[in-house]
């Protein structure tokens, strides 16, 4: 049995563990003791990547236990404790502990109550870990819920001014959605005895069909999922919640927030929507594609009109979760690929520039783009990277954000040129609201003295590097996640027949 | 019944009974010859041992064949001793709630009667459990009813406990009516109280004419049981009562109380209408399934009343009669589905109630304490204060709310399975359920806000007596194990019980 899944995903739990032995005044060796729990994680998921690289095949790492089993009769509606890996997953959970060691970098700057917060942040960690390993829907849904809990905390405890309405936000969308989603996955595990991700696939799309799950249930409970996940993703007209999250959590958490969580939606419409219902899906991509247009543009004007650059970031999330769905809309393998490499991509992206958000409020508390004019006189460095954040996110080729974004339109191109026409406009305008807010902010009208204002300081360095180095890497070397990727894509073009 | 044949009957079955019956006996009289100014802790910490040594005595009898005496009205079927053990496991934790109450008044002239009463309501409740006929039932049931109403008012000089019980009697009165009403039509139908041999006459040749009369009786005992159970349409003496009644009295009602409520209901459902035909011929389904939707309709106005209106509660304890409230509605969901997990559901459902409200309620008791101050801002700043209160308090709170990782995740998830398993699959029944699942979160993360947010008022250390600390340290790593592995609690039930199939012999 190789427990190295499990190790990665319950390494944060240690960090806990030595946490709530430590006296809460203790900042330092709190903070320190914060960080080094999100290493072991990190450096482990990058032991099994460069494992895989060498060959190993995934499956090797999978794992299963004797969880919980329903019902009197042996065999019937068991929930084992499964966990593993495809490509997919992979990267993502890579993502997730390199983004966790940098989040936990920016916490730094929190100013109180350090022990609750990492311990908080150790077990979030825990949860998106376990969300992307998970091997069961049940599973999945545990992990799902586990992250909802301490991000409600984190954003209300240590968030700003409107916190508590925030995080109450945030708490009832996704409580929402992840109750539309228990309602998918209790169906499906009801009425075919497994919630194994494999098993329901190769269930419910064999030729026969299931017989307790017909073709007009199938439709209703894609549709459920479309909404659980869409919730998360966010979806327009489901992003309020979002925007006050973004606005109002710590920048530490928002870089979590932006960078793993909404990526739970797009991994589960892929690995679930796409995975368990390929003939279902195949009929509403048009609908998928449509919504993910209409999110790109919604998001991408209301980011034009900005004042605070926490919310043109918010809108621009949106905007960019639009390139997601694109993708999955386009049904082709360049599509899904383009939306799989928007996932990573925008991770990174949106976590840089978040954690540059940070370093602003530290300084000026403010995050108004006319407030900070003219930061490029004080804080050059900071504002170069500022720049190279907005240039990988509105995809300047070299960066990983044009790769993503070109494979997406590529893909929605071959399938339904219409409406990636009319989608090539939202491109234009990301160019131009994050210009518009960057620039504002470097080399607008300067509202205040820098002096005395320190530019980016030693811990800051390391996240800023790292996530830069990240985002082009994958703009000129793709290869490094397409790789991975090749299984999965070519499993699920299998399932949708093409 | 010659003294001989009194002998032969093997009243081992009914130890436990005996225990408590003993005891309640003895502490009555060692009250009255107590000098006035002793101290009446040691009656409460015998009547803790008592329970104990009826659930030590019960756990001896769980592997016992099925076994009726006293010509079928008291039987030990699996059934029974499933539910005996919950009731008698939340009496005990109930009790050393009781032990460290502490009101403002100090009840010393009373507070004897104040264990005792326990005892009785939980000898009412286990006979209840056990009783095969309709008379030893009722007998049960008025045991528990009416040491319940001496309890709710049992601080003579607070109003609000005054008030709570002249309400709990009349709704109580009321609702034992509308139960022996119904019951009346079933006896007249079948000429018989014992639920076996009315089993018996109305599965074999029962007169189809007489259905819709048996039909009216469903209703009448449904909703006058709803009273024990406190959901709709018999649900509101509940907000009422909770919040006058002693805090460990409230705890009791809330939780054994409703069990013994549900025991019942579920006993007479199934041996009455259960085996009841619906329709003229022969081969038509039980009335029961006809009746589900009445069912389906009750459990989603509980749930939907319930969660609803506890958004605008600022007492704690009126909070958690709501929420109580709530939590009969998602049970009675188990009810409606009547699929093949509904006994496992119910049993670890009403397990992992207990646990974790009879955890919030210890928890009530002590911040409540002796200033009375049951406003949910009482809680402000929990966390500075206490922390370890306050994370208990957190677990308890989640898994109410039905968060993954406690009992009450699970508990919701095989009532839930349940709903999906049958054919065809409730989907509104299941929806409601959820959507209000997710409503009952902010109330819930109400209290979590109060704890962890908000500054505290006062920074007075809170003392936590011994008996709080036992119940806490049991109900979180209750709530927790059981969330986390509750195969545990499962493969006990399937092991001993086997699948409750003994309950119609």
């Amino acid at each position: 049995m190789n427990l190295m899944i499990a190790l990665i995903v319950f390494s944060p739990l240690l960090g806990i563990l030595v946490l709530s032995f430590i006296p809460k005044m203790q900042e330092s060796s709190i903070k320190l003791v914060g960080i080094l729990a999100t290493l072991p994680a990190m450096v482990l998921s990058l032991a099994v990547f460069s494992q895989y690289k060498n060959g190993t095949e995934l499956f090797e790492y999978n794992l299963k236990w004797n969880w919980i089993h329903f019902g009197m009769s042996e065999g019937v509606f068991e929930i084992p404790f499964e966990l593993g890996m495809d490509g997919f997953s992979l990267i993502m959970v890579v993502l997730t502990s390199i983004l966790s060691l940098l989040a936990a970098i920016a916490s730094l700057h929190i100013k109180k109550e350090w022990k609750g917060y990492f311990m908080l942040f150790l077990l979030l960690e825990v949860g998106m870990l376990g969300v992307f390993v998970a091997e069961n829907l049940i599973l999945f849904f545990l992990f799902f819920e586990i992250t909802l809990i301490p991000m409600f905390f984190l954003i209300g405890k240590w968030g700003y001014h409107e916190k508590e309405k925030a995080a109450y936000s945030f708490l009832i969308y996704n409580g929402l959605g992840s109750a539309v989603l228990l309602i998918v996955i209790m169906v499906l595990f009801a009425r075919t005895g497994t919630s194994n991700i494999d098993v329901l696939q190769q269930l419910l799309t064999a030729d026969a069909g299931h017989a307790r799950i017909t073709d007009s249930v199938k439709m209703g409970l894609l549709l459920a999922l479309l909404v659980a996940f869409g919730v998360k993703l966010p979806i327009f007209p489901l992003h309020t919640w979002m925007l006050r999250v973004h606005v109002q959590a710590p920048p530490s958490i928002v870089m979590l927030h932006s960078g793993i969580l909404l990526k739970i939606g797009a991994y589960g419409l892929i690995r679930f929507g796409m995975g368990i219902f390929p003939e279902q899906f195949t009929s509403i991509a048009w609908l998928l594609a449509t919504l993910g247009v209409v999110n790109l543009l919604y998001g991408a004007f209301l980011a034009l009109v900005q004042k605070d650059f926490k919310m043109v970031l918010a809108y621009s999330s949106i905007s960019h979760m639009g390139i997601v769905l694109i993708g999955v809309g386009a049904l082709n393998e360049a599509g899904i690929q383009g939306a799989i490499f928007q996932v990573v991509s925008h991770g990174l992206i949106s976590a840089l520039l978040f954690f540059l958000v940070g370093i602003f409020y530290e300084r000026f508390h403010t995050s108004h783009i006319t407030k900070l004019g003219g930061m490029a006189k004080g804080m050059p460095i900071t504002a170069g990277f500022l720049l190279a954040g907005a240039m990988a996110s509105l995809g300047l080729p070299g960066m990983s954000g044009f790769v993503s974004e070109f494979m997406a339109f590529l893909g929605l191109f071959e399938a339904m040129p219409v409406l990636a026409a009319v989608g090539c406009l939202g491109i234009i305008l990301t160019a131009v609201y994050l210009l518009r807010a960057v620039l504002g902010m470097t080399f607008g009208k300067a509202h205040r003295e820098f002096t005395g204002i320190s530019d980016i300081r030693s811990f800051e360095w390391a996240p800023v590097l790292v996530l830069v180095a990240l985002i082009v890497l994958i703009g000129v070397y793709p290869s490094v996640l397409s790789e991975p990727l090749q299984a999965t894509l070519e499993t699920i073009m299998l399932g949708l027949g093409g | 019944m010659d003294l001989e044949q009194m002998l032969s009957y093997q009243w081992a079955i009914m130890t436990p009974e005996f225990i408590i019956l003993g005891i309640a006996t003895i502490l009555s009289i060692m009250d009255l010859f107590m000098p006035k100014d002793q101290d009446r802790k040691i009656l409460g910490w015998i009547a803790f041992t008592s329970i104990i040594a009826a659930f030590v005595s019960l756990l001896g009898l769980v592997d016992l064949e099925l076994t009726s005496i006293l010509y079928d009205t008291f039987r030990l079927d699996s059934y029974a001793k499933a539910f005996k053990l919950l009731l008698l496991l939340g009496a005990a934790l109930v009790m050393l709630l009781a032990i460290s109450y502490e009101p403002k008044e100090e009840m010393k002239e009373y507070k004897g009667e104040f264990y005792y009463l326990f005892l009785t309501a939980l000898l009412g409740a286990m006979v209840m459990t056990s009783s095969g006929d309709l008379i030893t039932l009722f007998v049960g049931l008025e045991l528990l009813s009416l040491s319940s109403y001496i309890l709710a008012g049992i601080r003579k000089k607070h109003l609000p406990s005054n008030e709570s019980a002249m309400k709990y009697v009349i709704n109580g009165g009321i609702s034992t009516a509308v139960t022996l009403f119904g019951l009346s039509y079933v006896f007249g139908l079948t000429g018989s109280t014992n639920l076996t041999e009315i089993t018996g006459v109305l599965s074999a040749n029962f007169d189809t004419q007489q259905i819709y009369l048996l039909g009216l009786s469903f209703l009448l005992v449904f909703v006058g049981l709803s009273f024990k159970l406190a959901s709709v349409p018999f649900h509101m003496w509940a907000p009422d009562v909770y919040q006058g009644a002693p805090t460990p009295v409230t705890a009791f009602l809330s939780v054994v109380s409703k069990t013994a409520g549900f025991v019942i209901l579920l006993r007479i459902l199934l041996s009455v209408y259960g085996a009841a035909p619906s329709g003229s011929s022969t081969a038509s389904y039980p009335m029961l399934i006809k009746m589900q939707d009445y069912i389906a309709l009750l459990a989603g106005a509980t749930m939907i009343i319930g969660n609803v209106i506890a958004l605008r509660q600022r007492n704690v304890k009126r909070l958690f009669a709501y929420s109580s409230i709530a939590h009969a509605g998602y049970l009675l969901v188990a009810i409606a589905a009547l699929s093949a997990f509904m006994f496992d559901a119910m049993w670890f459902y009403l397990g992992a109630y207990l646990f974790m409200n009879l955890g919030a309620f210890a928890i009530i008791q002590l911040i409540s304490g002796k200033s009375d101050n049951e406003d949910i801002s009482a809680f402000a700043g929990l966390y500075k204060r206490s922390p370890i209160l306050a994370v208990s308090m957190g677990v308890f709170l989640l898994s109410l709310a039905g968060i993954p990782g406690t009992a009450g995740f699970i508990g919701k998830l095989n009532i839930f399975m349940g709903t999906f398993y049958v054919d065809p699959a409730h989907y509104v029944l299941a929806s409601v359920m959820i959507a209000t699942t997710v409503i009952s979160y902010f109330y819930y993360f109400g209290i979590f806000t109060q704890m962890f947010f908000r500054p505290p008022a006062t920074d007075e250390k809170i003392q936590l007596p011994a008996g709080i600390i036992v119940v806490l340290v049991i109900t979180v790593a209750a709530t927790i194990v059981f969330g986390l592995f509750p195969n545990l609690a499962f493969d006990f039930l399937h092991n001993h019980f086997n699948g409750f199939s003994d309950m119609f012999q």
